[in-house]
């Protein structure tokens, strides 16, 4: 079942212009790039908090946010793509890594728990799973549009299922989105159950969908599904970190970066995301340098 | 005829609701009774919304409309399913301004009642909200409190933890302190065991000449402590202070700390016995009993003693 090709449909990214694909890898870029520069800062011993890297899952939040930025978004402890992606400011993502009172949270959300409320985002309380319930009164207290996000271990928190069985049965606009690595830290879902999000969703009566880290896949259901909330998403994808910090065990089950690069180049786009990766990479480095040699 | 404290809430509900864009929430809202006849009988559509029975979730779901600022009012049945629903209202409402400087203003009712209901449906539970940071607690009994907490809550935005009791809906009288020249004690009592000090305090003044002062304290957090508690205090050279809910660790006995420590005086605490409640009226774990707390005062006004006390005269 866990592949990269879960769900994959023929000829998809050809059915997305050049813009739209050119903005998810530009954003997939940002998000990559941003994290890999964290982690040599955090090698440095100059951030002195537990860090959430979200390396080889920064396609998922590149990828909706391209379909829509109209959600506040509920995020979870692994959150630096999400508020790249819709629109936080950089400068206050280190600032907050920094510990400064200019960061994104004043220097109390740390990594875990960022935000922004000039992008809709609210900030992650520490206790997993529990921005799903807040999520779903989000929505009901203000008929908006709700993006909630959860990782596969986080899932099994029964209170997600509850939360999202009260939206199904009154039809709130929520998306939840399961990033799933196959790792609780690092207990593989097959040692902790034997059930499938997608089907408990299902059960539930809403619209749900399992598929790999494929961002025009990616994009392909979200659009499809923002018109038949709730719904649910549940990812294929690889965390390259460990849970927490920078390091590594063993490689990932794949590479999704290199193969969204394999796409684009066959869309004859390879020169186009070779600029834009350069330019990325030039940017948050830039942005990182700048940020340090402040007091 | 005055207004009871279960009309008070339900007129403070109806004006929310139709004046406000507010929204009520509870598992079983709409059932036998309307919760004591504290809800009025509006719909969903008029901002009544029934959650499912999961407690977790719906607290979480009730913190979600308060982030939307809907100031949403929240109804917990019993105070003991707390053990539930602390985890959004204290993890997430309760911390959510000083963490992210996001208001989130939820108004939690919750509700203790006693008389044979058990290990989990039985008393007060406030003082594990005590402990933590960014939700103030109060513990109306009087109609006029009622009205306090509410006009508090709307004129802040913070969370705010009010621990009702099921005793207190057909009060319709406001309690005052009752302080007198020579007295022999000071109680200060708290949720239901405000009218078991009053009947307390009669018996004590019939059965053995004690004069009891009392104090009614309707903010548990913050507590704040007046020069006429002091007063009060350091003229009796004994405290009591009671509540609905356990002592050890509770509300009870970090009231009777602060004010030991400002007066002076032995302050002592009594609350819930430390066993488990049960069905059995024989077994039950009430508020203490007018008797115990008769007995308990007879006791302490001959002793006399306990703690040091280093500046009664000062």
């Amino acid at each position: 079942m866990r592949s990269p090709q879960l769900g994959i449909i023929d000829a998809l990214p050809q059915t997305f212009s050049q813009t739209q694909t050119l903005e998810m890898f530009r954003k997939c870029c940002v998000n990559r790039h941003f994290e890999i520069e964290t982690a040599k800062v955090y090698d440095t011993g100059v951030i002195k908090m537990p860090i959430y890297l979200s390396l080889g899952q920064e396609h998922i939040p590149a990828a909706i946010s391209t379909v829509t930025k109209d959600f506040r978004i509920f995020a979870q402890h692994r959150g630096h793509s999400y508020y790249l992606s819709f629109g936080g400011d950089m400068r206050k993502l280190i600032d907050e890594l920094l510990h400064r009172s200019s960061g994104c949270a004043r220097g109390m959300g740390g990594s875990a728990s960022i935000h922004d409320p000039k992008i809709g985002m609210y900030g992650h309380s520490g206790l997993m799973g529990d921005q799903v319930p807040v999520a779903v009164g989000m929505a009901l207290g203000s008929r908006q549009r709700v993006l909630t996000v959860v990782g596969d271990a986080s899932a099994e928190e029964d209170y997600v299922w509850s939360a999202m069985g009260y939206a199904a049965t009154k039809k709130l606009p929520v998306l939840l989105v399961c990033e799933d690595n196959d790792l609780s830290i690092l207990t593989h879902v097959s040692t902790r159950r034997s059930w499938s999000i997608v089907e408990i969703a299902k059960g539930l009566g809403m619209q749900a969908v399992d598929i790999a880290d494929d961002p025009w896949l990616i994009a392909h259901h979200a659009a499809r599904l923002l018109d038949r909330l709730p719904a649910v998403i549940n990812i294929r994808t690889c965390r390259h970190r460990w849970h927490a910090g920078t390091g590594t065990d063993e490689e990932p089950e794949w590479n999704r970066f290199q193969l969204f690069k394999e796409e684009i180049s066959k869309l004859g786009l390879k020169n186009e995301a070779k600029k834009i990766e350069d330019e990325t990479l030039e940017l948050v480095w830039k942005t990182w340098q700048e940020q340090l040699r402040k007091p | 005829m005055a207004r009871t404290v279960a009309e008070t809430i339900k007129e403070i509900t109806k004006n929310h609701l139709k004046k406000n864009n507010g929204l009520l929430f509870g598992q079983c809202v709409t059932a036998v009774g309307w919760i004591g006849g504290t809800v009025p009988e509006m719909t969903e559509e008029e901002g009544i919304t029934e959650l499912s029975m999961a407690d977790v979730a719906g607290a979480g779901i009730a913190v979600g409309a308060a982030l939307s600022g809907r100031r949403p009012i929240y109804v917990i049945r019993y105070q003991g399913f707390m053990w539930y629903n602390a985890a959004p209202i204290l993890n997430y409402a309760a911390k959510s301004k000083e963490m992210w400087g996001v208001p989130c203003p939820l108004f939690v009712r919750s509700l203790a009642m006693e008389g044979g209901m058990g290990p989990v449906a039985s008393a007060a539970h406030h003082s594990m909200v005590l402990r933590m940071p960014g939700i103030p607690i109060c513990a109306p009994m009087t109609p006029g409190e009622c009205t306090t907490a509410w006009e508090w809550f709307m004129s802040h935005d913070d969370p705010i933890y009010v621990s009702e009791h099921r005793r207190s809906f057909p009060v319709n009288y406001e309690m005052e302190p009752q302080i007198y020249e020579k007295a022999d004690v000071t109680i200060f009592a708290i949720s239901a065991a405000r009218l078991n000090a009053l009947e307390a305090a009669k018996k004590l003044k019939e059965e053995a000449g004690i004069t009891s002062n009392i104090f009614h304290i309707f903010w548990l957090k913050p507590f704040q402590i007046s020069e006429e508690m002091i007063r009060a205090l350091k003229k009796t050279g004994l405290g009591l202070v009671i509540d609905s809910d356990y002592s050890i660790g509770g509300a009870s006995r970090s009231i009777a700390y602060e004010l030991m420590l400002a007066s002076g005086a032995p302050v002592h605490a009594l609350g819930l016995d430390d066993r488990t409640g049960g069905f059995a009226p024989h077994l039950d774990n009430p508020t203490p009993p007018v008797e115990k707390i008769v007995n308990l005062i007879k006791n302490l006004t001959v002793k006399k003693e306990t703690v040091p006390n280093t500046n009664l005269n000062s």
